[in-house]
């Protein structure tokens, strides 16, 4: 202002709704280095008293940490599976046409439209019946349901942006399919396999009812722990809320290196 | 656009996903089309009842007042978040510095695990020891999400719109960020205030991505299950219980397992028709952006 800067309203305006967006998660970091009893009897707007014992209990008890330990476990897995799998089958969308090209496609759409609710019970079910309940794999492949076909829809966003030309030049060339596609295509659209594992992970991440529906006690995700918590008597607000910070944590560091691409993300690769 | 040859060995490259999303898709799904036309009492005890469990849900009144309520929900979603979203597109800067921090804040709220949105409000709103509860207590107004119909929805729609406004943000941001600047400078020497510029430039630009916005922001609130299930547990009473929640209760809570599969199959054919409405409009916006946005336009 002291050089004159005209400050526009519309500036004005975002910076009280970025104030406003991060209130909420203020609170919860409030509340998460503050004792249980010193929240209950006293309110105030800043902690008063720091503690960090509400994030040593979560680190030293293993029913909580290990909650974090498989909820990463099968995040991971799921991220792995579902871009291996999406690879070739992008490639396919995006170069090729085959009998039943756009049926495929949007059935796998359908996918990820389908309400997670109605697949609970059935998938329950079937988890119990080939013996994979409370395990890993379990939920990464339940997850499959919605991230395989989200990781199909943006890497062919991505794929359909490098020009044909480039595989029938390297045909020419004399390179061999499997060289051409791991050794030149594949380093071309790296940003779009990062950006689409960076959505795996948080898809993945983000979901409760199947984590929790698949899983009892060995690989129970940090979100299950939590409710688990919500519901017992005796709430402890410190902890729960130092249980929610530490879950923001992760997407937080990864956040920075995707985002300029997050919208292309969430767009299904098609912006 | 559909000079791409025809290659039926593609298929070979499909089949990976296809036994994947086959094995968590179909396999599902047959059962629950199987519990759908049947009433099943143990291992081995199953009796046929045809169409029984369709004809006893379509009756339902608490389905009928959930699947209202769902629609209320999402329609108001839409009304508040996508003219939000693209008012906060707008106000944006669009280089340096800033940009990378505003991204970073604003897809913040999208990172969080879906109960734990459902924790923060539980803490943030509480009359007791929420920010907000306090200071609209002391505002003299009575506000308890878990008591009154009309503050738990209100807190649901604050929640909703604080977790998923940055969604259509950012895609509108995305939008404006592909207009060419050639744009601006012809409208500036036509001497176009900034509402003709909004109206003839940036909305018609941002088409594309509103489509895509509109549809993922309908679809993703119609199956909204995790953050009201924490904050309010559909209550209270019945008047937050939207559709997924109303249907695990029926599945897994009381276990009412043909009602709610002959209910799991009408919930994805709603979902289904939709999908199909979204399939085609992305169709659209992908070739126009794609057509539009090459060097020679």
């Amino acid at each position: 202002m002291a050089r004159g800067m005209p400050i526009r309203a519309g500036t004005v305006g975002l910076v009280i709704y970025l104030i406003l967006l991060m209130l909420p998660i203020y609170w919860m970091l409030n509340m998460s280095l503050r004792t249980n009893a010193d929240i209950l009897s006293t309110f105030s707007l800043v902690p008063t008293s720091l503690t960090l014992d509400n994030y040593l209990k979560i680190f030293t008890d293993p029913s909580w940490y290990s909650g974090y330990i498989n909820s990463i476990l099968y995040v991971s897995m799921n991220m792995v599976i579902s871009v291996a799998v999406a690879l070739p089958a992008a490639y396919a969308f995006s170069r090729y046409r085959f009998l039943g090209d756009k049926h495929l496609f949007f059935w796998l759409l359908t996918n990820r439209m389908a309400p997670a609710a109605v697949f609970a019970l059935p998938f329950f079910q079937l988890y119990s019946s080939v013996g994979l309940i409370d395990t890993h794999i379990a939920v990464a492949l339940a997850h499959c349901l919605f991230n395989v076909p989200l990781a199909v829809w943006i890497l062919e966003g991505f794929m359909s942006g490098v020009p044909r030309e480039l595989d029938e030049m390297a045909a020419i060339d004399g390179h061999g399919f499997p060289k051409f596609f791991f050794f030149m295509f594949l380093p071309l659209i790296r940003t779009g396999i990062g950006v689409t594992a960076f959505f795996c992970f948080m898809f993945s991440w983000v979901e409760l009812l199947m984590a929790r529906t698949l899983t009892t006690t060995e690989a129970k995700p940090i979100a299950a722990v939590m409710t688990r918590t919500v519901s017992a008597t005796g709430l402890d607000w410190g902890l729960l809320a130092a249980a929610g910070i530490l879950t923001i944590v992760p997407g937080a560091l990864v956040i920075y290196f995707v985002r300029n691409y997050i919208a292309k993300g969430f767009a299904l690769g098609r912006v | 656009m559909d000079t791409k040859p025809v290659n039926q060995r593609a298929w070979l490259m499909v089949a990976p996903v296809l036994v994947i999303v086959a094995f968590s898709a179909l396999i599902p799904l047959m059962t629950v089309v199987n519990y759908s036309v049947q009433d099943i009492f143990g291992p081995g005890e199953a009796y046929w009842v045809g169409v029984e469990w369709f004809q006893e849900v379509l009756r339902d009144r608490r389905l009928h007042d959930a699947l209202f309520r769902q629609f209320l929900f999402s329609g108001l979603v839409l009304l508040i978040e996508i003219p939000l979203g693209v008012a906060i597109a707008l106000a944006m800067p669009r280089s340096g510095w800033k940009v990378s921090l505003v991204l970073i804040v604003l897809a913040l709220p999208l990172l969080i695990p879906w109960n734990v949105i459902g924790t923060i409000w539980i803490i943030f709103t509480r009359p007791d020891i929420g920010l907000f509860g306090v200071a609209i207590n002391a505002a003299g107004l009575t506000f308890d999400h878990t008591a009154r119909p009309l503050d738990a929805w209100v807190t649901l729609m604050l929640m909703e719109v604080w977790h998923w406004t940055p969604l259509v943000a950012l895609l509108a941001y995305a939008g404006l960020k592909a207009i060419p600047p050639a744009y601006y400078q012809a409208a500036r020497i036509d001497g176009a205030g900034p509402w003709s510029v909004f109206w003839y430039i940036q909305l018609p630009k941002m088409r594309g991505v509103l489509t895509i916005a509109v549809l993922l922001r309908f679809m993703d609130s119609f199956l909204i299950y995790a953050e009201p299930f924490v904050l309010t547990g559909g209550g209270p009473g019945n008047t937050t219980t939207f559709l997924s929640i109303y249907l695990v209760k029926m599945a897994l809570g009381q276990f009412d397992l043909g009602p709610a599969a002959a209910f799991s199959i009408i919930y994805f054919l709603i979902v289904l028709l939709f999908s199909w409405v979204f399939y085609q409009a992305l169709q659209n916006v992908g070739r126009a952006d794609r057509a539009g946005g090459g060097p020679q336009g």
